[in-house]
This record gives structure tokens, sequence and C-alpha cells, in this order.
């Protein structure tokens, strides 16, 4: 008996399935110190990311639910979640590749105070970019010469792999020694560090070299790779914390 | 809870420990198959330079090692801090100091 193709290997009827498919969305309501989750029943849709189920249920069902976005093109890093227990950016998500059994529970990121609902409070994550004095140390003039950045350089290709990075605090929303270790720098600030002691440009990378190296600094990473297997980028913020603890070692070798 | 000078120091008492651990796995070995009585192997450590050299430096090493482990330990687990964990700290390195000390005085003083 001839059968066709789609019917076949299932695709008409999975189609036809997900169309007709309610999600049973579980959403934190409440602060970190006093809510709950509720359920919402939200239309499954072919291509559907996790974000446009949180803002369906915003717009459609309840509009005092909290949450927050941007770009909605995985650029600007603020729409990260924990999507079935882990961090994600919400709007390249798609529900597909999350869902169990047409469940998903969505919740604010984790090691972070809760200002309401889905939305974390970023500030310590901001704060610790500060504490790592991850920016510019320029001595130069504007009568000295430019550096000239060689992108063939080793230096230039790690400062390369890690300067992509988004702020999306996914990476240290994964991290479990910032939850063990609330003074823990965390990925994203040590990761940008890292990019500025590799940067020509940058005049005193002994100063960096210092801030991360106080008590909360990279020497606390134990490696577990979590940031770089959350992180939505594909960057790998363990790699460059390593060569921060290298680097660090090396600097404390040569002023004894 | 670790700053770049206690990290240095749990990586190089590491280093020491690497060798001495091997060392003393390979004389427990020696020492097991070929049948020495206790009072033999106390024969050959007491009085020996290199046995109270080769453990007073394992002790040491172990002491630095295992104190700032289980420093960093008890803050991930319990979120002691401050004061009370360097009090902490010091104290399981007299403690690991002392214990292991009097086993080296034992075994390699005659």
């Amino acid at each position: 008996m001839f059968v066709a193709p789609a019917v076949r290997w299932g695709i008409r009827s999975f189609v036809t399935d997900k169309k007709r498919a309610m999600l049973s969305v579980s959403v934190w309501r409440g602060t970190a110190e006093q809510g709950e989750f509720k359920e919402y029943q939200v239309p499954g849709q072919d291509n559907q990311t996790v974000l446009d189920v949180v803002s369906w249920i915003q717009q459609q069902v309840d509009p005092t639910l909290s949450y927050r976005f941007a770009c909605r093109v995985g650029m600007c890093g603020s729409c990260a979640m924990t999507v079935n227990g882990e961090p994600r950016w919400t709007c390249r998500t798609h529900v597909q590749k999350v869902q169990k059994d047409k469940r998903l529970q969505v919740a604010p990121l984790r090691n972070f105070p809760v200002v309401k609902d889905l939305v974390a409070d970023l500030d310590p994550f901001f704060n610790k970019w500060v504490e790592a004095k991850a920016k510019h140390h320029p001595t130069a003039t504007r009568n000295d010469p430019i550096p000239r950045v060689d992108p063939q350089s080793a230096a230039r290709q790690s400062a390369d792999e890690a300067i992509e990075c988004i702020n999306c605090a996914v990476c240290y929303s994964a991290c479990d020694t910032v939850t063990a270790n609330a003074d823990y720098l965390g990925p994203a600030a040590l990761q940008r560090a890292w990019t500025l002691v590799n940067d020509v440009k940058n005049a005193d990378k002994q100063h960096i070299l210092d801030a991360v190296s106080v008590s909360g600094g990279c020497q606390n990473c134990h490696s577990h790779g979590s940031c770089t297997r959350y992180c939505p980028v594909e960057l790998n913020p363990m790699k460059s914390v390593a060569g921060l603890k290298k680097a660090s070692v090396v600097a404390w070798w040569r002023k004894k | 809870m670790l700053d770049l000078r206690l990290y240095m120091l749990q990586r190089i008492s590491a280093l020491f420990m690497v060798p001495l651990t091997l060392g003393h796995i390979a004389v427990m070995i020696y020492a097991v198959q070929g049948g020495l009585t206790t009072a033999e192997i106390l024969s050959r450590t007491q009085g020996s330079l290199f046995w109270f050299l080769f453990y007073g430096l394992f002790v040491v090493a172990v002491s630095v090692h295992a104190a700032i482990g289980l420093r960093v330990i008890l803050h991930e687990t319990t979120g002691l801090k401050g004061m009370t964990l360097t009090l902490f700290m010091w104290s399981v390195f007299v403690l690991l100091m002392a214990m292991g000390w009097r086993a080296v005085l034992a075994v390699s003083v005659q």
C-alpha cells in the first residue's frame, strides 16, 4: 500500500499536533523571598521562542507579569532567564528544544536577587566588572603613536576569543562557585579582564592582575565549566579564567 | 576566599606532595611485600636524616595544603568568613603539624 512520505515519516501528524498543542508554562511570580510558580496555558506554535511564550502571557493573560528584554535577536543580553532549571537567553531559545512533555518552567536567573517575577537585579554582576578593573588603563597621550594591534599575535587572538560577550549573565547564573562564594567575581567579569590583559593598548596589566587576585578573584574558580557549557554565544570563560590564573602566577614569580 | 598568596601556597605544597606521596606509597608497598616488622622498619628510619626530612617535609606540605583546602570547603558550604574562618584554617594547620611531627619524631629520632 502506498503511504505518502510525509505520513510515513510522521511529519504531517507532528505539525498538526504542534499547532493544536497547548503548552503548560509555569512562571515564577513574586520576589525571591515571597512568591510562587503560577501555571499558564499558552498556544504552541511551530516556531516559538521562550521569550515569545513569556510575552504572550504578559500580553494576553496578565499584564502585570514583569520580565526584561530589548533586542530579541541575541545581541543585547537582557532576556536571560532560568528555563526548565537551566540558564538561557530566552529570545534565541526555541520552545521545541527545551520543552519537556509540552511543559516549561520559567524562573528568574539564579545567583541574583529578584526584583519581581522574572526580573533579576543585575547590580552584583556589573559591580563585579568594576571590581575586576575590567577597563582600559591608559598612560599614553594624544601625542604618542597609536600602538599597532597585530591580529595574528597570540595575545590578540586570546582577547578576540573572549571579546564577544553580550553581558547576558548566563555564565554568572550557571556558576556554582558564585552560588557558594558570594565574593567571587564570576566568569564574565574575569573574562572581560582577560581581554584587557591581552590588549596592547591597555598600559597597566598588573593593575588588573592585582584586582583579579583578591579574596574573591580568579583563583577561586574550580573549573566546573558551567560558564562555558551554558554561554549562549559559545565563548569559553573558563579558558579566560585559566589564562588569568596563569598570568597572575607568572607575575607573582617575576615580582619575587 | 582564596587570594593569590593562599592559592600559591596551596599549589606549591601540592607540588611537593606529588613526589612525596608517590615515595610514601612505594615505601609502603615495599615494606608490606617484603614482610618487614615494625621493629625492622623503625631500625631503618630512626636516626636517618633522609627519612626525617622526607616525612618532615611531607607533614609541612600536607598541613599547609589541607588547611587551605578545608578553609575553602568550609567557606563554600557554610558561608563562614572573616576571623573565624582564618582561625579555623590556622587551627587545622597547627593540629596537622602537631600530629604529623609527633609521628615524624617517633619514627626518625632515636
